[in-house]
C-alpha cells in the first residue's frame, strides 16, 4: 500500500517509538515567541540543561508587543518583562532572536516562511496552535504546549501519538472575490470546530493547486480551527519558486539535492486516508462568521440558522453565542453596521492580503463610523507595502498602517475592541472576548474587511 | 520499546507531578459545548512568566464582572457545586495551544476533566500537568448533568489504574482510553524530558543518518 505525504515525512523523523505509546519524533525547526516559552526555559534552568541544538530554534516576540511606538520602551511593565525575558533567554541559551526593532521581526508564522526557514519535508513546531501555517510548504507543522517546548529545547524531539490522516479535496475553480479565507471558513462551517480533531489533513484538488503560496498558508493556518492538529499541501513548482533564493533556503548543490527530495513529497496514488472528503470549490461564496467559534460561519448574504436546525445538546451554546453577538437565530447580518476593521495576523497579514485590501479601497474613503487597524505581519511585509506604494493608496483612502505584531487577533496589547462593538476581522478566532472583553468578532477575508471598512456595514465585496 | 524497559529508563526521573490516585468526588458541571482555551484563560492573563496563579483566573470572563466581582450564576461561584472533577460539554479545550489553560484548571484544584470529546492540544497539555482528561459517551455525560442538577452531592469515581469512571448515583461504569506510557507517567508522577534524553544515542544516530 502506498504512503500519504504525511506518512512519508513522519516516518522519516521517527527516532524511536514507545510500545502502546507515543512516537519520539525529531524536530527540524522550532519557533518560539515570548508568551509560551518562559516557563520552558525556566524548566531547563531547574534541570541544569542546555538547549540541545540551538541552531534549530528561532525566536521572535510577536504576541505581547505594541503596534505603535515600538522604538520606545514598552509602556506596560508586565509586557515589557515578558519580552525582555525572551531576549534574556536568547542570550543565556545562545539562540537566534529577531527582537523588537530587528528588520526580521514579525509574527513567527510570517517570518519563518519569508526567510526560508520553513521548507518542504520538515517537522516544525512552535508553542502556538497556528504553527499549522507552515504545512503549506508540505511540512508536518503543529502547535505544542509549553511542556513540549521544553522537550524540544532539551532534546530536539517531541513525544507524539500518531494522528489519523484525512484528505480534503477542493475540486473546481473559486469564484471571483472568493479567497483562501472563504474556502477555509466554508470548510470549517461544514465540518464544525471539532470536525477534524485527531486528524492531520492534506488539502488537494484543482482549487488548491491554483492557490498562491500565501493563500495556501492562510488555508493551512486555519486547520486548527476545525480541530486538526495540522494541515498540509504537497509541494509543487509554486512552493519551489517561493522558497528559492530566500536567506535560509538551500543554495547551489544543496538546493538541487533538496529539490530532488522535495519532488518525492506527495501522497502515492494508492495511499489510503482514514477519512476523505470532497468539496465543490466553485459553490463557495464570500464568507463571514456570526457566532463565537470559527465553525459558526455562512455565506455573507446568508441567514443564521434557526433554533430548530441546531442539535438539542448544542442549543445552550448556540443561544449563548447569539446573546453574546447581539444576533437572532434566523436573521441576515448583511447590511448591519460595524465599528472596527482589523487587517492582519498570521492568517491574513501578508503582502497579498494588503494588496487585495488596498485594491478594494482604492479611490474610496474609510467610513466615518469605522476604526481600522491595519497591521502588517512582519517588517519585511511592511517594507514591501511601502516599496509597492500600497501605503499611499491606504493613506489616500483614510487608513493608516500600524507596526507589525499579532495585535488585535488576540488583544494581548492595547489593540482591544471595546465591549459590545462589532469588528470585521481577518484573524482566526471569534471566541468570546478574543479581541477584548465583550468584543464581537466577525471573521472574514481581506476583501470582506475592505468592503466593511468603506461602507461601515457588513457588505458583500462583489457589490462595491 | 516495552513498558518495563521504559520504566527502567525513568529510574533517575525527576518527580515533578503528584502521583495520580483514584478519586471519588463531587463534580462541577459546565454543560457548555466547545469551551475554548480563551474562555478557560483569557489572553490578557498570559503575560506571566511562571506557572503560578492561573487558577484564580480560570474562566475569568464568565466568573467575574468588569469590576472584578463574582458573577453569582456562574457555576464556580455557586457553593452548591464543588469537587476535584470538572464535567464539561463536548469539545472541551479547543483553540489556542496555551498550556496556561491546563495550569488554570490544575491551579484551581481540578484533577480530572470529564467530557465526551477533547481538543488534542489541550488533552496533551492536561496530561503533562497531572490533570486527567476522561472521555465518556454522550449518554453518560448527559446522565451526569441531569443527576447533578437533581442532587449536587452526586459523586463520580475515577480509577486510572483500571481506566474506569463510575457514576455513583446510577452505578453505571465506563472504561476510558489512555496510552500505557502516559498512564505510567501519571501513576508515578513522571514527565517526559528524562525519557527523551535517555534516548540521546538514538537522537544522535538519527541526526547522523539525515
Amino acid at each position: 500500500m502506498g504512503k500519504t505525504l504525511f506518512d512519508k515525512i513522519w516516518d522519516a523523523h521517527v527516532v524511536t517509538a514507545v510500545e502502546d505509546g507515543p512516537t519520539q519524533l525529531y524536530i527540524d525547526r522550532h519557533f518560539c515567541h515570548e508568551v509560551t516559552s518562559p516557563q520552558a526555559f525556566d524548566g531547563l534552568r531547574k534541570r541544569g540543561l542546555k538547549v540541545f541544538r540551538p541552531e534549530k530554534t528561532t525566536l521572535s516576540p510577536d504576541h505581547n508587543i505594541p503596534t505603535l511606538n515600538q522604538e520606545k520602551p514598552i509602556a506596560d511593565p508586565v509586557s515589557k518583562f515578558q519580552v525582555d525575558t525572551l531576549t534574556k533567554n536568547a542570550q543565556d541559551f545562545g539562540l537566534t532572536l529577531y527582537g523588537l526593532g530587528h528588520e526580521k521581526n514579525g509574527i513567527i508564522h510570517v517570518i519563518g516562511p519569508e526567510n526560508g526557514l520553513t521548507q518542504p519535508g520538515m517537522t516544525i513546531v512552535c508553542g502556538d496552535s497556528h504553527t499549522s501555517t507552515h504545512g503549506a510548504f508540505g511540512a508536518i507543522a503543529f502547535g505544542i504546549g509549553t511542556s513540549e517546548v521544553e522537550m524540544v529545547l532539551a532534546s530536539q524531539c517531541i513525544l507524539q501519538p500518531r494522528p489519523k490522516t484525512m484528505r480534503i479535496n477542493f475540486e473546481g475553480k473559486l469564484q471571483n472575490a472568493v479567497t483562501a479565507k472563504d474556502l477555509a471558513l466554508y470548510m470549517i462551517a461544514e465540518l464544525t470546530t471539532g470536525g477534524a480533531t485527531g486528524y492531520f489533513v492534506e488539502y488537494a484538488g484543482e482549487a488548491i493547486r491554483n492557490l498562491s503560496m500565501e493563500e495556501r498558508m492562510t488555508l493551512c493556518n486555519l486547520s486548527i480551527e476545525m480541530g486538526a492538529r495540522g494541515g498540509m499541501i504537497a509541494p509543487d513548482q509554486v512552493t519551489f519558486d517561493y522558497v528559492k533564493g530566500r536567506e535560509f533556503a538551500p543554495k547551489g548543490e544543496a538546493w538541487e539535492k533538496a529539490l530532488a527530495y522535495w519532488k518525492t513529497l506527495k501522497s502515492d496514488n494508492d495511499a489510503i486516508f482514514d477519512r476523505e472528503i470532497t468539496f465543490d470549490a466553485s459553490a463557495i461564496q464570500p464568507m463571514i462568521t456570526y457566532g463565537t467559534n470559527p465553525g459558526m460561519g455562512m455565506a455573507i448574504n446568508g441567514t443564521i440558522p434557526t433554533l430548530d436546525a441546531i442539535d438539542e445538546a448544542s442549543r445552550i451554546s448556540f443561544q449563548n453565542a447569539m446573546k453574546y453577538m447581539g444576533f437572532s437565530a434566523g436573521e441576515k447580518i448583511e447590511g448591519k453596521q460595524i465599528d472596527y476593521v482589523f487587517l492582519g495576523s498570521c492568517t491574513n497579514g501578508r503582502i497579498e492580503d494588503f494588496r487585495q485590501f488596498a485594491a478594494a479601497v482604492k479611490g474610496k474613503m474609510k467610513a466615518d463610523n469605522v476604526t481600522a487597524w491595519l497591521v502588517p505581519g512582519s517588517w519585511m511585509v511592511e517594507k514591501q507595502i511601502k516599496a509597492e506604494g500600497i501605503d499611499k493608496i491606504l493613506v489616500e483612502a483614510g487608513f493608516e498602517l500600524r507596526q507589525p505584531g499579532c495585535s488585535a487577533c488576540l488583544a494581548m496589547n492595547e489593540d482591544k475592541v471595546p465591549a459590545g462593538k462589532y469588528a470585521v476581522s481577518t484573524s482566526n478566532r471569534n471566541f468570546e472576548g478574543r479581541q477584548g472583553p465583550g468584543a464581537r468578532t466577525l471573521l472574514a477575508s481581506p476583501l470582506v474587511a475592505a468592503a466593511a471598512a468603506v461602507t461601515g456595514k457588513i457588505t458583500d465585496p462583489r457589490n462595491i | 520499546m516495552k513498558i518495563c524497559v521504559f520504566l527502567r529508563h525513568l529510574r533517575s526521573n525527576i518527580k515533578i507531578m503528584e502521583k495520580f490516585k483514584t478519586i471519588t468526588s463531587t463534580f462541577v458541571p459546565l454543560p457548555i459545548e466547545n469551551v475554548d482555551t480563551d474562555q478557560i484563560i483569557p489572553a490578557r492573563f498570559l503575560k506571566a512568566t511562571t506557572k503560578d496563579g492561573f487558577g484564580n483566573n480560570l474562566f475569568a470572563d464568565w466568573r467575574y464582572d468588569k469590576a472584578g466581582n463574582p458573577i453569582t450564576d456562574f457555576v464556580l461561584n455557586n457553593p452548591t457545586y464543588s469537587g476535584e472533577v470538572l464535567v464539561a460539554g463536548k469539545n472541551f479545550g479547543s483553540g489556542s495551544s496555551r498550556e496556561h489553560a491546563a495550569w488554570a484548571v490544575a491551579g484551581y484544584g481540578f484533577k480530572v476533566v470529564v467530557s465526551s470529546f477533547f481538543a488534542d492540544i489541550f488533552k496533551g497539555n492536561a496530561l503533562n500537568n497531572g490533570v486527567l482528561p476522561v472521555v465518556v459517551s454522550e449518554s453518560f455525560l448527559a446522565d451526569l448533568f441531569a443527576e447533578v442538577n437533581a442532587d449536587p452531592k452526586t459523586t463520580v469515581t475515577v480509577d486510572l489504574e483500571n481506566q474506569t469512571i463510575t457514576d455513583n448515583k446510577s452505578g453505571k461504569k465506563e472504561t476510558f482510553q489512555i496510552n500505557a506510557y502516559k498512564k505510567n507517567c501519571l501513576l508515578n508522577g513522571y514527565d517526559d524530558i528524562d525519557f527523551l534524553l535517555s534516548n540521546k544515542d538514538k537522537i544522535e544516530a538519527w541526526e547522523k543518518n539525515n
